[in-house]
C-alpha cells in the first residue's frame, strides 16, 4: 500500500464501513485495556495516559494501513508498545548509556558503597534467614516496591523493564541502544542497591515495616 | 583469584547470560570460601522471587485500573482536534 496524502476527513468518507475502523469507538472499547498495558510498564498514571493518547492519535493517522489481519486491539497494542519504548528512551535520553557511572552518578549506585578498594565486602553480609516463601508476603512486597522507587529513576526503569516486564536483555539493548555489558553493569548496580535497601528493612530494622 | 566484587558481578550476570566454564569454576571456588558471597547469591535468588511475586500482584491490581474521566475527555478532545470537523461529543 502506498502512502496516502488524503486528509483524515476524506479518509473517513472512503474508509471501510466496518465499525472497527471507526476511531470513535477505539477509546471506549480499548482505552482501558491500553491504559492497563501502559500503566504496568510505565508505573506512572500520567505517562500511561499520554501513551494511550499518542497511540490513538498515531492509529488515527495510520488508519489506512490497518489491514484487518489482526484485531483492532492487537493493532493498537502494537502501536502502544512502540510508544512505551519511546517513553523509556525519553526518560533515558539525557544520559550517556555508554557510561554507567553517569547513570548512577551521585546516587548509592556506586560499588564503593558495598566494597573496599581491595574488592572485599565492607561488611560481612547478614543472612536474610527467611524461608523462601517469606519474601512473597504482602508487606515484604511493599518493602520491595519501596526500595525500587528509591532507586535513581532511570535505574528503576531499567530494572523494572527487565524484572517485572521480563524483557530479555537483547530486546532492551536493541530498543535502548545500549551494550549488553553496560546493561549488565547497570542491572547489577540496581541489585546491589536493592539488596542494601532490603537489608535495612528486613534485617537491621526488625520492626513491622519490613 | 576472584574478589568479592568480581564474584558479585558474576552472580548478577548469571541471571542475564550463561557463564563460561572458567567463570563457573572460579565462582564456585570463591563461594566455597566466602560466606558473604554465598549469602549474596541466596539474596539475589530471593530478590528475583520477590520480583516475580510483585509482578503477579501488580498484574492483579492493574487489571482493575481505568482511565480517569479527565484523561478520557482530554484524549477525546485530542482525537477530535486531529480528526478535523467537530463531531458529537459523547460522555
Amino acid at each position: 500500500m502506498t502512502a496516502d496524502p488524503m486528509t483524515p476527513a476524506e479518509a473517513t468518507e472512503r474508509s471501510d464501513p466496518r465499525d472497527t475502523l471507526s476511531p470513535e469507538t477505539w477509546l471506549d472499547e480499548h482505552g482501558n485495556a491500553l491504559y492497563r498495558y501502559a500503566l504496568l510498564r510505565l508505573r506512572d498514571p500520567h505517562k500511561a495516559e499520554d501513551a494511550v493518547q499518542e497511540t490513538l492519535l498515531a492509529a488515527l493517522a495510520a488508519r489506512q494501513r490497518f489491514t484487518g489481519d489482526a484485531s483492532v486491539r492487537t493493532w493498537l497494542t502494537g502501536i502502544l508498545k512502540h510508544k512505551v519504548t519511546d517513553q523509556f528512551r525519553r526518560d533515558l535520553r539525557d544520559v550517556e548509556l555508554d557510561d554507567p557511572d553517569e547513570l548512577t552518578e551521585g546516587t548509592e549506585g556506586d560499588d564503593g558503597e558495598d566494597f573496599e578498594s581491595s574488592g572485599r565486602w565492607r561488611e560481612r553480609l547478614a543472612p536474610w534467614g527467611d524461608p523462601v516463601a517469606a519474601v512473597e508476603r504482602r508487606e515484604r512486597l511493599e518493602g520491595l516496591q519501596h526500595c525500587i522507587e528509591a532507586l535513581p529513576e532511570r535505574l528503576a526503569n531499567l530494572y523494572w523493564l527487565r524484572e517485572v516486564m521480563e524483557e530479555d536483555t537483547t530486546t532492551i539493548c536493541k530498543d535502548l541502544a545500549i551494550t549488553p555489558n553496560n546493561l549488565w553493569t547497570l542491572l547489577h548496580r540496581a541489585r546491589l542497591s536493592l539488596r542494601r535497601c532490603l537489608d535495612r528493612l528486613w534485617v537491621r530494622n526488625t520492626s513491622h515495616t519490613g | 583469584m576472584l574478589t568479592c566484587k568480581d564474584a558479585s558481578h558474576l552472580l548478577s550476570e548469571r541471571q542475564e547470560r550463561p557463564l563460561g566454564l572458567r567463570e563457573r569454576c572460579a565462582l564456585r571456588l570463591h563461594l566455597w570460601m566466602c560466606v558473604s558471597c554465598r549469602r549474596f547469591a541466596r539474596q539475589l535468588g530471593l530478590l528475583r522471587r520477590g520480583m516475580a511475586a510483585l509482578r503477579q500482584q501488580l498484574r492483579g491490581e492493574t487489571r482493575r485500573a481505568e482511565l480517569s474521566d479527565e484523561a478520557r475527555a482530554r484524549i477525546r478532545r485530542a482525537l477530535a482536534e486531529r480528526e478535523g470537523p467537530p463531531r458529537t461529543e459523547r460522555l
